[in-house]
């Protein structure tokens, strides 16, 4: 087995690593919406190589092509690309409200009033 | 090569503990993965990140960044058991990876099963060159229905969080007033927005042809008006295209999609079936997969649009400078 077999999976795994790590780490809720989005940006790098052939070329048919990558991954991840930015917008805008009735972002700020009477 | 500037703009990205520079480096980030996505053949996935995470991403981000402020606190805690469970996460996952078929190999499971029929049926069914579009639209039908929704359902959701911002009239400047001040902001911005906005047409019709479709098509659109308000104050653009109007289109996209399956059934087929649409299937097929991505781009720029204006009308609190 050559080092370029899995070289983009084991990137898309360091890229959902890097998320996952700034969505437990750190407090502030837009880098986590940031980390989030990291996260998901990966599984669009792990499904679109899976659907990568060698030699091939994008899935639009024409003459004098034989050998497309498979469209699937690509219908699958752009959707959800679409849906993902839709959801993100949904989660800044909570943050805003959070703000607004917190006076903060920061989730050890957020808990602590929390605790008080 | 590419690979290895994502994952340091990544890197950097954990790093960075001024928001501000967390938003540009995401920008970058979402064009490189772009970049790399045309590289792995994947041009309509290419399109639709280029301008989703580098366009209207980095556009929300810094309009929350506006109303939240924008340093980060230093982390209370040390962060040794997160990066452990990362990198054992991680350590799993690469594990795992080794039991999957080495990059490109055509033999691998994923190529075997429905995609190979899409490849060879999809023209003389439908009629479609673009692949991606042709299953999409028509093989995929029900899926890219139910997406539609989530961004529907999505889109919603942020109107009721912030509002559609439609008491920024009474504002006079600020936020609402735009950068009309600088002359060649002003005068790039006129010659290059009709052509977004063409371009975004482009895109829609030519979707079936070459990379494109509605979901780009109508981020593309909603970037164009976005554009005018950045440059041109929120005050205008809801003049140019009024809350009231982008919350019917929000509506009326998934509706159009929706009636389309139900006009298939009607006409004695199945529900979004198209080849009941027209006495030649082939065009039927044309037909359905037109109006399902009419549809999708009228919600998609319609949610984007509401969730920009949301977020731009939003008045920053008197408390929230520090």
């Amino acid at each position: 087995m050559t080092f370029t077999a899995h070289f983009n999976y084991w990137v898309a795994m360091a890229l959902l690593t890097v998320g996952l790590y700034i969505v437990i780490a750190r407090g502030n809720l837009v880098k986590k919406l940031v980390g989030l989005s990291i996260f998901q940006t990966s599984v669009y790098l792990l499904y679109i190589s899976a659907g990568k052939i060698i030699g091939g070329t994008a899935p639009i048919i024409a003459e004098g092509l034989r050998v497309y990558s498979n469209p699937l991954p690509h219908v699958l991840i752009l959707t959800a690309i679409v849906v993902g930015v839709a959801t993100l917008a949904l989660g800044l805008a909570l943050v805003v409200r959070i703000k607004e009735a917190y006076g903060t972002i920061e989730e050890d700020e957020i808990h602590s009033q929390d605790e008080e009477p | 090569m590419l690979l290895v500037l994502l994952l340091a703009s990544a890197l950097a990205i954990v790093r960075a503990r001024n928001l501000f520079a967390v938003v540009v480096l995401s920008g970058i980030y979402s064009f490189i993965m772009a970049t790399q996505l045309t590289v792995l053949d994947a041009v309509d996935v290419a399109m639709t990140e280029a301008s989703v995470g580098a366009g209207i991403s980095t556009v929300l981000l810094l309009g929350t960044l506006y109303l939240t402020g924008s340093e980060e606190a230093a982390p209370g805690h040390r962060p040794i058991l997160p990066l452990l469970v990362a990198l054992a996460t991680a350590g799993i996952l690469i594990y795992g990876t080794l039991g999957i078929p080495v990059f490109g190999d055509p033999s691998g499971a994923i190529h075997q099963h429905v995609a190979p029929r899409y490849l060879q049926e999809a023209v003389e069914a439908t009629g479609i060159p673009n692949v991606v579009t042709a299953v999409l639209a028509s093989y995929r039908g029900y899926d890219t229905l139910g997406e539609t929704t989530v961004i529907f359902t999505a889109g919603i959701g942020v109107i009721l969080l912030l509002g559609i911002g439609r008491r920024v009239r009474e504002r006079a400047q600020g936020p609402g007033g735009g950068m009309q001040e600088y002359l060649v902001l002003r005068v790039i911005a006129k010659l290059l927005i009709p052509f977004a906005l063409l371009f975004a047409l482009y895109v829609q019709f030519h979707g079936d042809f070459g990379p494109g479709g509605g979901f780009q098509a109508g981020v593309i659109l909603a970037a164009g008006v976005i554009f005018y308000a950045v440059i041109f104050g929120l005050t205008k653009a809801q003049k140019l295209v009024p809350p009231r109007l982008v919350e019917i289109l929000v509506a009326l996209g998934v509706a159009v999609y929706a009636l389309v399956g139900a006009l298939g059934l009607m006409l004695g087929g199945n529900y979004l079936d198209y080849f009941v649409l027209d006495h030649d299937p082939v065009h039927g097929q044309h037909r359905g997969v037109f109006w399902v991505e009419a549809g999708v781009c009228i919600t998609v720029a319609g949610v984007m649009l509401a969730i920009f204006y949301a977020f731009a009308g939003r008045r920053r609190r008197p408390d929230s400078r520090s």
